[in-house]
């Protein structure tokens, strides 16, 4: 696993960008939790408290044309992208103005514009989708790395078996992100996978290195990102990444997770990302006053997104009917 | 016009369309170097070379889900599913991703895609090989539903198809691979979503799709012999779905019938009746009548199969049984 570093190769610059991003991560996922007690978010959301490094890390490595696949544990994904949170908060709310216009909700946000391909409910279908987006950037070789996260418990549907395969198989600029975080829904991992590590310790099923990084860790993200897309961009294939991480709340809302063990909830949460990340940022030199004003901005940004949501209209009921085929409607006969 | 066999005019569209726009790619089992088990694509490797027809695993969820990324991403690819019986072990990728993606990101993403399966019974291949599954698809909105009864129609459906910016599931007749018919030279596109009338008589209107058509056709000619007159369409496309056409012939002789290889609860028939019922219940002039598959699976055996199946004997005796 790959160690954490106090001095990585990476720019100053750039970890105050990840540190950013990480904390707007963290307040858009604790004001969605605030709107669901308030009642104002309908339906499910999955939240991803406490795996903010690995959107960080994984997605500040990317170039802006590379696509992102992800699941319905999906806000950070794609926010990390660059969608707007208004946009995904109103899609939250049920909103005309949110990123979907109110047609996929919590689990699909994606904005095809910056490349956030869309968040996938069905466990494993995006690894398979993913390939898809390589095969276009072999074929037109564009350079473009196609990067698909998906959690520990996708490691036992067979879609990860068809992927990793032939994504091996046809050398495709592929990185496959698997987050775990030790629970698949409200089992824990380990009693229904028969390896340790359930995505590093199949690598080689597909002749790939099996690679474990600290997924609390966004500049150990950052780097083995770096790493894979740069091997996939010169045409050496795809790549099977595990992320260490930890969901500070349950799979869903409807979860409170009682099932995890209180000295294990408290030893990850004294591993939690953020105030790691801070700490080792002014470690580093880089002054309070630099990362207060950043928390202040993000304070700010989340409060407005809030505001825009709520006050956003609710869509036509037109919606109903469009969007279906290409044309716009749903027009199925003459 | 050449005369082609439906197998022939498969490939000959895929041909024609791969060569007009470099987007277009194809993948599936065995499709390239073995040119298809049912050799319905065979040549497009060495025209088209490796990068563009490329053979994929034994990996059905893989084929379609890589089918769905590369047209989101700006291909334009046709995917082969060998079987449509082998859509069960991937119609996650079909009903779920493909189907609703446009829908619920809000219309940001395109899917100009096909699938491309053989379809259908004939063969004696048994309960899992055999099946006509076209309804499945038809009961999910966001799929487009085609399927060709000749050559000419297998060309220029698919080419249609190729260019269509949403996804379309075309069934093949597998039964009809061999069967030869004429096509016209040169580029052909056809128009999804367009019934066509085969033939006119003034007793009875009969719907069929795929490899019922040929069957549909030869009994009318058999029952026209008997001073019968019937009128075929062959439906085509089941969606889009060409309704102006089915209720306008059906009017025209206040008589309907339809001849269906799925099972018989829930197959196509059973919608379109229920059109014809709702918008043209005045013109019928007799309770309408549908010809199916029994609701089994398909036997294997020669004897139970052709039983099993519509045949031109079941479909001239229904009529003539029923129009009295």
């Amino acid at each position: 696993m790959t160690e954490v570093m106090t001095k990585p190769p990476i720019a100053e610059a750039t970890r105050i960008a990840m540190y950013e991003l990480q904390y707007r991560l963290r307040v858009f996922e604790k004001r969605a939790y605030d709107l669901f007690l308030q009642n104002l978010v309908k339906g499910t959301s999955h939240l991803a408290l406490g795996q903010e490094a690995v959107a960080a890390g994984f997605a500040t490595a990317m170039r802006p044309t590379d696509w992102t696949f992800c699941t319905y544990r999906g806000h950070d994904h794609t926010i990390a992208r660059g969608v707007s949170m208004t946009g995904c908060m109103a899609e939250l709310l049920g909103r005309a103005n949110g990123v979907l216009r109110g047609k996929g909700g919590s689990m699909h946000l994606g904005e095809a514009d910056k490349y956030a391909m869309g968040s996938y409910a069905i466990i494993g279908a995006q690894m398979c989708i993913a390939l898809g987006a390589g095969w276009t950037s072999q074929y037109k070789r564009t350079q473009q790395v196609s990067v698909c996260f998906f959690g520990d418990g996708t490691t036992n549907i067979g879609a990860f078996h068809e992927a990793l395969n032939m994504a091996a198989v046809w050398k495709l600029p592929v990185v496959f992100v698997c987050e775990n975080n030790m629970y698949m829904e409200y089992t824990p991992i380990a009693g229904v996978t028969a390896v340790k590590r359930p995505a590093a310790d199949r690598a080689a099923s597909y002749g790939l290195e099996p690679i474990v990084v600290d997924g609390n860790d966004a500049d150990a993200c950052y780097l083995v990102a770096e790493t894979a897309y740069e091997r996939a961009r010169r045409g050496e294939g795809p790549s099977l990444i595990e992320a260490l991480t930890y969901r500070h709340g349950g799979h869903s809302r409807a979860d409170p997770a009682t099932y995890r063990p209180d000295a294990e909830v408290a030893e990850w949460l004294k591993r939690d990302p953020l105030p790691m990340y801070r700490a080792r940022l002014l470690a580093a030199g880089i002054a309070e006053a630099t990362l207060a004003a950043i928390e202040t901005s993000a304070n700010a940004e989340i409060d407005r997104a809030t505001e825009e949501a709520k006050n956003g209209p609710l869509p036509s009921l037109d919606e109903i009917e469009q969007d279906t085929w290409a044309d716009g409607t749903s027009t199925w006969r003459n | 016009m050449a005369e082609l066999t439906y197998r022939d005019a498969v490939a000959a569209a895929i041909a024609q369309e791969m060569e007009r726009d470099e987007n277009v790619v194809f993948l599936g089992e065995d499709v390239a170097g073995a040119g298809g088990v049912f050799k319905a694509t065979v040549g497009l490797l060495e025209r088209f070379g490796p990068t563009r027809v490329r053979d994929t695993p034994i990996s059905e969820m893989a084929i379609l889900g890589t089918c769905m990324g590369a047209a989101m991403t700006g291909l334009r690819p046709i995917a082969e599913i060998m079987f449509s019986d082998f859509l069960a072990v991937c119609w996650d990728m079909a009903a779920n991703q493909m189907a609703k993606t446009r829908y619920m990101s809000g219309g940001q993403i395109t899917l100009p895609l096909v699938v491309r399966t053989a379809n259908g019974g004939g063969l004696r291949f048994g309960a899992q090989h055999s099946q006509a599954v076209e309804n499945w698809a038809m009961a999910v909105p966001g799929l487009k539903v085609v399927a060709p009864s000749s050559a000419a129609d297998a060309k220029g459906l698919l080419a249609a198809a190729i260019r269509d910016p949403d996804p379309v599931m075309f069934f093949e007749a597998k039964e009809l691979y061999p069967v030869k018919g004429e096509v016209p030279d040169g580029e052909l596109v056809d128009t999804l979503g367009t019934a066509k009338v085969l033939r006119s008589g003034k007793d009875c209107t009969i719907l069929a799709l795929g490899a019922m058509v040929p069957r549909a056709v030869e009994a009318a000619e058999r029952l026209a012999r008997e001073g019968i007159g019937a009128t075929v369409v062959d439906v085509r496309s089941l969606v889009p779905l060409d309704t102006q056409t089915i209720l306008r012939e059906t009017i025209a002789t206040g008589r309907l019938y339809t001849v269906e290889e799925n099972p018989r609860l829930c197959g196509w028939g059973a919608e379109l009746v229920s059109i014809v019922a709702e918008e043209a219940f005045w013109d019928l002039d007799a309770p309408i009548v549908r010809i199916t598959t029994p609701h089994a699976p398909l036997p294997a055996a020669q004897a139970l199969e052709d039983a099993a199946r519509p045949s031109v004997e079941r479909i001239v005796d229904t009529v003539r049984r029923t129009l009295g």
